[in-house]
């Protein structure tokens, strides 16, 4: 193992920050152990709200862009822009309307949140297959039936890639909240002159822990939210598939 | 359905508009030298010196890159082969760069040199900016790096309003007017200062100020405009105090560490350019006041002018070129 020996007492002080209440580096205050607790408790609300939010917006209208099937350059491009525009950027430009605080983090965070989801249902509810929602349409199901009963099970997983995503780039971005007054694990990494080396470290360990918790939970639910039928059919697609779907006749035939 | 996609078509657009930057400027532009106008003596060209190599540094920001400017100029004026380095990041990164005479001199704020290099705690650095300059030159010493005499500005905190609102409150002159006041007012800062004893730390100790809140953003014009915040933390160059729609509150218990300009050159580097080398350094310094110092920033921050354009017409308006 070669690691610089520096790194080795650097971490280890970052999780004594992580644990203990130590002076600040410029004094004056503590910062690090309990004080995290908050800051956590913020970045976790913030951003469980900011993606709560963003599914309730992109994913009925993903879902509805895809059953009409149009607007596809809509659904993807929209996704495009808002990967190219820096968040920090938008908050700047949010305080003119939203002012500084909670609000103005939140709205920036849904837009952040909204294309991998807004993409990923779209996508998602376009590849189930024709067959799927023939034979739904064939037995007298109406639009809103189709979209509930067939599209919608049929995507889940797809749609739950998307929240993943989201879910891990909001937990990320999050740290830049206190640029906007709201104070969260972004604190410590930002306030260098206050936190030290430590507390940057240890803040960027405890995001990371948080990210990573949060994409593993989410996987747990996308397996625990996928039809029965779509997990069969991931071994035998067709054959399974079309026994499902498709109503026999074999009560005709006999 | 169909507004909801224009809605969300407009939003985009809005976040593409919003990359761009929306600063303004209300202000006609007033000649710098702050009526110290040619009090320079016009930098006299040396033939000789053209055979000496000098780089200048500075760090990444306007003033910075503007003072870089100003120097490096000042010595091609007097016939120095100058190379500039003015995008330096950091003072850490600039200081080793000095250090390791990977650039000749480079003109950092006095506060920040000492609290920075020889790690003294911000509120141990001496209130008097000559007793700061003092004992930044004799730890200086030691790395063989001489710091020239200071400029009359200094770049340092202070509390600042609008006009408007410094009338709300009876005009106050000092920190110290906001005396029972101060519990009605939300004050802006940089994130870090709520945390500080240089920032609001040091306010609420050394004045016995307390706030209604402490609203973090870097944004602090906008946010006095908008009435999102009272009181704000500025730096007293900051280019929109050039445009007279604030007041700045007098730090009268001294609690904010002294910022001036010194221009730091290598010994060997100020052997190399000899007396008359270093006196042009000293020179450009001198007109260098609060407003003129605010006013070249502005002319960069608000009405978009090359920090290169205008470290030019400083010198002309300051008389040290023609």
């Amino acid at each position: 193992m070669i690691v610089p020996a520096s790194f080795g007492s650097q971490f280890s002080d970052a999780i004594d920050f992580i644990l203990h209440k130590r002076e600040s580096v410029s004094g004056g205050i503590q910062v690090g152990g309990s004080e995290l607790l908050g800051l956590t408790a913020t970045h976790l609300y913030l951003s469980l709200a900011a993606v709560a939010i963003a599914c309730a917006i992109a994913v009925p209208l993903g879902l509805w862009l895809g059953h009409i099937g149009r607007f596809e350059f809509l659904a993807i491009s929209i996704s495009n822009i808002g990967r190219a525009v820096p968040t920090l950027a938008l908050i700047a430009f949010f305080i003119a309307y939203l002012g500084v605080g909670f609000t103005n983090v939140l709205v920036v965070l849904v837009l952040l949140a909204i294309p991998p989801i807004l993409t990923n249902t779209y996508v998602g509810t376009r590849q189930v297959e024709r067959d799927a929602v023939d034979a739904a349409r064939g037995v007298g199901m109406t639009p809103a039936q189709v979209v509930r009963k067939v599209e919608l099970p049929l995507a889940l997983p797809t749609i739950f890639g998307g929240i993943r995503t989201s879910a891990v780039n909001v937990l990320a971005t999050a740290t830049i909240a206190p640029l906007a007054s709201v104070d969260t694990l972004g604190t410590p990494i930002i306030s260098a002159n206050v936190y030290g080396d430590a507390g940057r470290l240890g803040a960027a360990v405890l995001v990371a822990l948080l990210t990573l918790a949060a994409d593993a939970g989410l996987g747990a639910l996308q397996r625990a939210v996928t039809s029965k039928g779509l997990k069969t059919g991931a071994r035998e697609p067709r054959r399974r598939r079309l026994r499902i779907s498709i109503p026999t006749r074999r009560g005709h035939a006999t | 359905m169909r507004s909801m996609l224009v809605a969300l078509t407009a939003a985009a657009m809005m976040i593409a508009m919003a990359a761009c930057g929306d600063e303004k400027k209300e202000k006609g532009t007033a000649p710098a030298g702050g009526g110290a106008g040619a009090s320079g003596q016009v930098i006299q060209k040396n033939a000789a010196n053209a055979k000496t190599a000098v780089t200048v540094g500075s760090k990444n920001f306007t003033e910075q890159f503007i003072l870089g400017e100003i120097y490096a100029q000042a010595l091609e004026a007097a016939g120095f082969k100058v190379k500039k380095e003015l995008n330096l990041g950091s003072e850490l990164i600039a200081f080793k760069a000095l250090r390791g005479g990977q650039i000749d001199a480079y003109p950092e704020y006095t506060g920040t040199a000492l609290t920075s290099f020889f790690k003294v705690k911000t509120d141990q650095v001496p209130k008097q900016p000559q007793q700061a300059f003092d004992q930044l030159t004799a730890d200086l010493a030691k790395d063989d790096i001489t710091a020239l005499a200071p400029t009359p500005f200094e770049n340092t905190y202070r509390l600042g309003l609008t006009k408007k609102k410094a009338a709300e409150l009876g005009n106050p002159k000092n920190i110290s007017d906001l005396t029972g006041k101060s519990q009605q007012l939300v004050i802006n800062g940089f994130p870090e200062c709520k945390q500080r004893t240089d920032c609001l730390l040091g306010v609420q100790k050394t004045y016995g100020l307390k706030f209604k809140k402490f609203l973090a953003s870097e944004s602090k014009f906008e946010v006095l405009d908008q009435g999102q915040a009272d009181v704000a933390f500025v730096f007293t160059t900051d280019a929109p105090l050039a445009t007279k729609k604030y007041v700045v509150l007098e730090d009268d218990k001294k609690l904010f560490p002294p910022y001036n300009i010194t221009f730091m050159v290598r010994n060997e580097t100020l052997q190399k350019i000899g007396p008359q080398g270093r006196k042009v350094l000293e020179d450009v310094g001198k007109p260098l006041t609060v407003a003129v110092m605010q006013e070249l920033n502005s002319r960069v921050d608000l009405d978009k002018q090359e920090p290169e354009k205008v470290a030019t017409d400083y010198l002309k308006e300051s008389g040290f070129t023609k």
